[in-house]
């Protein structure tokens, strides 16, 4: 579990924590760097290699349907796809196998497009590969962007809000243990270097993307140490930028707001398990888990997959699925490559075929097939 | 029928002061802390006084709770309730640095069984605990019953709300276990025990029962908590066998966050229940969905005593001005009034004040309206 990574990041902790004995009084000091983060994404010739991991549930599907679209464009980019999954194969040990080769994949490549695998509930099942990935590849930053998409209406108008997650520790550290039979304690870990980093991150990214405030989401009243210290770090962080207006809210209090009057959020930032709680609640607000893209972002690497963590069982190869999320994330991919281009006619093609109000998937109300809708949208791109 | 209560009551509290020794020494599996399935969970042990009403301890709360406590009274008055009112007062006193409440009010409490709160105003600084948790800790509250059913006459994006949700209080994340570990590393313990789910589960197939439901809903994260949420599923399982009835099953915290905010109405025909954090967050959220705080009635359920109350801010700004809405408070006592048995006065008040919320024609200002407070209490009166 303890990566190259994180130990390295440990001892950094330890070097700057013996540097500078009083913490909170040097507002400038720092445990995370954002901004002078490397990318250095793998490419031969002049194509880029990006690991696919279609995942399980509609994975398949849809991961056909990006790789189709993105193909018709001619994307520069080559897949390495690797079929992890994480439904029981019946073979010891392949699904792990196929895991231990998703990850080394993405640590080659530093680049991903992925669906959401299977965790089963059983006590002697694994461990969710979802997060062993994100802890191994310290892909720290989840970040949901949750925005109305035009022409197609829901209960709340005008929502544009963007949730930004910590994926490594708090409630998903699995640090579990029965101390006495019937009674488990299950550990919340929280650091300052990990709060310090998602805040810095948070900040970034709304300054990047001319967002104008970002809210602090924590339980700081009843976890007093734990969200506590996310809190405080929070607000130590806001300190270093001053153009962005901060401001922080209890996770109960915040859920009621989102369902009530989601216009008020801009950029949210919070702890792992409300970041689960409020993307699902945020995703419902706009059409569901097939709208809304994401990304996990590293220092090292970037997977990008849906913001809202779906994985569709029920409706896996019944050609029902709705590719939006993933074409979505997948254009994120290609902004995040530079490909602007590329990204905004396939994104435009998208978003005008839901306007169009032609061909939609069932969970938007229509009853046009996966591929119909694929189709839809490479039409479009011929007219664009 | 009273020295029989007087019996069951012991032998009650004996069955769960053994239980912990049981665990320890038993093989743990199927383990039953209450003797039979019939035996009923936080039954009222309430008896009458000399002129034959129920006493009731009564917390009026701070900032507009006298006005909206004085509304109930008069309405209770008008509808010929039997219950006198006890007025007792909760402000909290530092003994050996733990936030208590005066002995009077406990004893109070403790004799009626049964009490009603209006909002309180947590003193802001180090050292104190919230009142609420305190108040739950002092009588053991385990269960938080939290309905939520749209007002007709209040409109929302979401129509025919009827959600109800029951929450486990005692423990889990707000078990308030946390400690620094080193200096910027902090651990927060989710506890989970097989007794107290036990019991709050019990207590849910009971109240489905009671109030006419034919499910009972686990709403859990045991894909990433295995063993402590495992634990409550496992035990829900169990307890689920005792009430053939019943149909139970279990939801991912996700898809309920998403389905919930797609589309409450399939929720209307199942009671919820989940551990505290899931509960705090999710009966919030419910509010949300019907207008907010104001128009949710909460109660506390405990083996001996019973609290219900409003759950909203104490709003010290409109504080004794006449404007503020008594209706979270008037649908808890209703709650009271069932948990008494008293169900007949229960349902005349509750339509009375339903019928005046349809009407509008004597809403508070929260409401869009321009009565005052009396006058809407005069208004449901004049419907008794």
């Amino acid at each position: 579990m303890l990566s190259r990574n994180s130990a390295r990041a440990a001892q950094r902790l330890a070097r700057a924590a013996s540097r500078q004995q009083p913490h909170l009084q040097n507002a400038s000091r720092s445990f995370a760097t954002v901004q002078s983060d490397m990318f250095k994404p793998t490419k031969y010739g002049s194509k880029y290699t990006v690991t696919l991991i279609p995942g399980d549930g509609i994975g398949a599907e849809v991961a056909e349907s990006v790789k189709t679209i993105f193909k018709a464009d001619l994307v520069p980019v080559n897949w390495e796809q690797v079929d992890a999954s994480g439904v029981d194969s019946g073979v010891p040990g392949s699904t792990e196998e196929m895991f231990r080769e998703s990850v080394a994949s993405l640590k080659r490549n530093k680049l991903g497009l992925k669906g959401i695998l299977h965790t089963p509930i059983s006590r002697s099942g694994h461990q969710s590969f979802n997060v062993a990935m994100r802890q191994e590849l310290d892909i720290y930053a989840s970040i949901c962007l949750i925005k109305n998409i035009p022409g197609y209406e829901t209960r709340h108008k005008n929502v544009d809000l963007c949730i930004i997650r910590e994926n490594t520790e708090g409630e998903y550290s699995g640090l579990e243990h029965q101390s006495v039979p019937g009674v488990v304690e299950s550990l919340k870990i929280i650091t300052r270097a990990k709060s310090e980093r998602i805040a810095k991150f948070a900040f970034s990214f709304a300054l990047a993307n001319n967002r104008k405030k970002v809210t602090c989401i924590h339980k700081a009243n009843i976890m007093k140490l734990a969200d506590g210290l996310f809190r405080n770090t929070f607000h130590a962080t806001a300190a270093d930028y001053p153009t962005l207006k901060t401001d922080d809210m209890i996770v109960d209090n915040a859920s009621m707001q989102c369902v009530s009057r989601p216009q008020q959020f801009d950029v949210m930032v919070m702890p792992n398990l409300y970041g689960g709680i409020l993307s699902n609640i945020g995703a419902a607000l706009v059409g569901g888990p097939g709208l809304v893209p994401g990304c996990n972002m590293g220092r090292d690497v970037a997977v990008f997959e849906p913001g809202c963590r779906h994985v569709g069982l029920d409706i896996k190869g019944k050609d029902q699925a709705n590719p939006t999320a993933l074409l979505l994330s997948g254009t994120m991919l290609l902004r995040h490559l530079g490909l602007d281009d590329h990204a905004n006619r396939i994104s435009q093609a998208v978003y005008s075929v839901i306007a169009d109000g032609k061909a939609r998937t069932r969970d938007m109300g229509g009853n046009s097939t996966t591929h119909e809708f694929t189709r839809a949208i490479l039409d479009k791109m011929e007219t664009l | 029928m009273l020295s029989l209560r007087a019996v069951a009551a012991p032998m009650r509290r004996q069955c769960l002061a053994t239980a912990p020794r049981a665990v320890a020494t038993l093989s743990f599996q199927n383990q039953r802390y209450y003797s039979a399935a019939s035996s009923k969970v936080a039954k009222f042990n309430g008896v009458k006084d000399a002129s034959g009403n129920f006493p009731v301890s009564i917390i009026e709360g701070d900032g507009i709770g006298p006005e909206i406590s004085q509304a109930v009274k008069d309405i209770f008055k008008a509808a010929g309730t039997p219950i006198s009112w006890e007025p007792v007062d909760v402000t909290p006193t530092l003994v050996n640095g733990k936030t208590s409440i005066p002995a009077d009010t406990i004893e109070s409490i403790q004799r009626n069984k049964v009490a009603l709160k209006g909002p309180l105003a947590t003193p802001v600084g180090k050292g104190h605990v919230s009142l609420n948790l305190t108040l739950r800790r002092t009588f053991n509250l385990f269960a938080n019953l939290r309905p939520c059913r749209s007002v007709a006459g209040y409109k929302t994006p979401y129509d025919n709300v009827d959600t109800v949700l029951i929450r486990e209080n005692t423990e889990g994340e707000y078990s308030g276990i946390e400690h620094v570990v080193v200096d910027g590393v902090v651990q927060s313990i989710k506890l989970i025990t097989r007794e107290a789910s036990e019991r709050v589960l019990r207590f849910a197939f009971q109240q489905a029962e009671e109030i006419g439901r034919k499910k009972v809903r686990v709403v859990h994260k045991a894909t990433i908590m295995k063993m402590s949420d495992g634990l409550f599923l496992k035990v829900a399982r169990d307890v689920a066998k005792d009430y053939p009835n019943i149909e139970f099953d279990a939801e991912l915290l996700d898809n309920t966050c998403l389905k919930m905010v797609t589309d409450p109405v399939p929720y209307n025909d199942k009671v919820l229940v989940m551990p505290n954090l899931y509960g705090d967050i999710l009966s919030d959220m419910c509010a949300g969905l019907i207008g907010g705080l104001g128009l949710t009635p909460s109660g506390n359920i405990g083996d001996e005593c019973s609290i219900f109350e409003a759950v909203h801010g104490s709003a010290p700004d409109i504080a004794g001005k006449g404007l503020a809405n008594p209706t979270a408070l008037l649908l808890s006592s209703m709650m009271m009034l069932r948990h008494m048995g008293l169900n007949d006065y229960a349902n005349r008040i509750e339509k009375a004040a339903f019928d005046t919320l349809a009407e509008g024609k004597a809403l508070t200002g929260d409401l869009g309206g321009k009565a005052k407070t009396h006058e809407f209490a005069a208004a449901i009166i004049s419907k008794l």
